[in-house]
């Protein structure tokens, strides 16, 4: 890149977000340059490996059924853990046949196929390039500063740098005086960790009870996280399993556990052990999920900048989804640059419109929905640890054949129940319904 | 595979050599005022180690596989980690 480049738009890191803004703008035949750390876009980016096929599509049209994507998603598995047993709510959806909404993924694979649509209607993706400044002119931004000790500007900065490494370019960065994003807090994110085990394709469709090609997920909840707040998963791809998860920083930090014992811990759980046997580790990954709900988003526009997906802290740990709000803002963020182009005016008044669009989309409406779910589970451990146990104690009760009358066993639960708290279950149960209201 | 240095010989790394992007701001906080060592516990890759005879916080760069958990997770501010330079650092084949 030559020196001091000027662009109608810049675009800091190449995943869901930073590509989805540089396609939209490029598309509308804007000149745009979308920069990526990574030797290509993808070889840093990490997920747990649920992509959604509608915003994809809505994004990229009907070429979306040429990304690499691994298998659609006919059946959703969720497990309760005690040590030795699981409850589990598994939805085999068979119409999801014809019309699958979600694949796994892997994004080494994705991201680059992606940036290549970008790249296809015109974006310059130049990858090798770490972006370690803003440049703030008058109180605005106006260009980035590269590793390499060049500049490139632009009438519009979007920042989707994400929230692991690279963290510091909001907060470092100061328009009268404010950082543009706060130092975030440990238990504003969660720390999750993967494996990429191969495994043969027709084992993991024995296995996972799939038809050739189709996939299923497993998310495990209460002992699989030792009870802290996150949640453990297994998800079929192609020829290998994701399997890992995480969960608040701060609860790391409480209990001076490490992401490794947790991984290990739910490998080696009764009913995880054999679905993992003879699958050989080929990859092991971490990153930091954004879990500071609707409280925990910055200012997502500003003078000559805006910012897109986990680096607007954007992400719905309740439903796993982050990668289509990553895709969604960005694609809402390149929007409202090309009207700022059109308009020849890009004032923070005039990009406000991105923060209108968000909030008026399902985005802010999920955010703001499930704003409280995650303090509700670190304030309340009881959830993910004593209830499971209450619940595995009373169907072991209802199950087992031994000889007591079923009158006995019902009122034995009963009793089980009230001795554990019937009112703070109950009441319990009121706050979590309240909550995610 | 259970043990965390088998799984870190499974990333690809494009090693920066001689030139770290982590740093602990000060040992003498890791020393004095840190009780939990947290930052040798939640890291995901192991990169940070306390060193009771030299009194430090030793920093393994090279296995750091850039989740960013460390800057935010130390209670005292006490590292900084950037990026690795462009290309290199960990290069995920799966991701």
């Amino acid at each position: 890149m030559a020196d001091d480049e000027k662009f109608d738009a810049v675009v800091v890191g190449a995943g869901p977000a930073g590509t989805a803004a540089a396609y939209t703008m490029a598309k509308a035949g804007l000149q745009v340059a979308l920069l990526e750390r990574g030797a290509k876009p993808g070889s840093k980016n990490v997920m747990g490996g649920i992509l959604y096929n509608h915003y994809l599509e809505e994004i990229v049209g009907d070429s979306w059924k040429e990304a690499p994507l691994e298998r659609p998603i006919i059946e959703e598995r969720r497990w309760i853990m005690t040590s030795d047993a699981t409850i589990g709510i598994d939805y085999k959806n068979l119409r999801n046949r014809e019309h699958p909404h979600s694949y796994s993924v892997l994004r080494a694979k994705f991201d680059a196929w992606f940036a290549e649509q970008a790249e296809k209607v015109g974006a310059v993706v130049v990858p090798e390039t770490v972006v370690d400044r803003l440049i703030v002119k008058n109180g605005r931004v106006v260009g980035v500063g590269t590793g390499r000790g060049d500049a490139v500007y632009a009438d519009a900065v979007v920042i989707c740098e994400g929230i692991g490494l690279g963290t510091g370019l909001l907060e470092k960065t100061l328009i009268n005086g404010k950082p543009l994003r706060r130092k975030l807090r440990p238990n504003e994110v969660a720390m999750a960790v993967k494996e990429i085990m191969q495994l043969d394709s027709g084992l993991i469709e024995e296995r996972f009870n799939c038809d050739p090609g189709e996939g299923c997920t497993i998310e495990c909840f209460g002992d699989s996280t030792l009870g802290m707040s996150g949640f453990m998963f297994i998800y079929t791809n192609r020829d290998t399993l994701s399997v890992g998860g995480g969960a608040l920083l701060s609860e790391f930090n409480a209990t001076l556990r490490s992401p490794n014992d947790l991984m290990e811990h739910f490998k080696q759980h009764p009913a995880v052990k054999p679905l993992l046997r003879g699958a050989e580790t080929v990859e092991y990954l971490a990153h930091l999920i954004p879990e500071g709900g609707h409280r925990g988003i910055p200012k997502v526009y500003g003078p000559g900048y805006l910012i897109c997906g986990d680096a607007a802290m954007l992400s719905n740990p309740v439903h796993r989804e982050g990668s289509n709000l990553a895709m969604i803002s960005g694609k809402l963020a390149g929007e409202t640059v090309v009207h700022a182009k059109e308009a020849g005016d890009f004032s923070e008044r005039r990009l406000a419109e991105y923060k209108g669009k968000l909030d008026h989309s399902w985005i802010m409406a999920d955010m703001r929905k499930y704003d409280g779910a995650v303090p509700l589970l670190e304030h309340n451990p009881q959830m993910l640890t004593k209830y499971p146990k209450v619940a595995d104690q009373a169907l072991d009760e209802f199950f087992r054949v031994d000889g007591v009358s079923k009158w006995q066993k019902q009122s034995n639960i009963l009793k089980m129940v009230r001795k554990e708290g019937m009112f703070r279950m109950g009441w319990d149960t009121l706050k979590a319904l309240w909550t995610m209201k | 595979m259970e043990k965390l240095t088998d799984k870190l010989f499974t990333v690809k790394y494009n090693e920066d050599s001689g030139k770290p992007h982590i740093e602990i701001i000060d040992q003498e906080v890791c020393g004095t005022k840190c009780e939990g060592k947290y930052c040798t516990h939640f890291c995901p890759a192991g990169v940070y180690e306390w060193n009771e005879e030299q009194k430090k916080t030793l920093v393994s760069f090279g296995n750091c596989i850039e989740c960013g958990a460390c800057s935010i997770g130390c209670p005292f501010d006490n590292i900084v980690c950037h990026s690795p330079r462009g290309g290199y650092g960990a290069q995920f084949k799966h991701g």
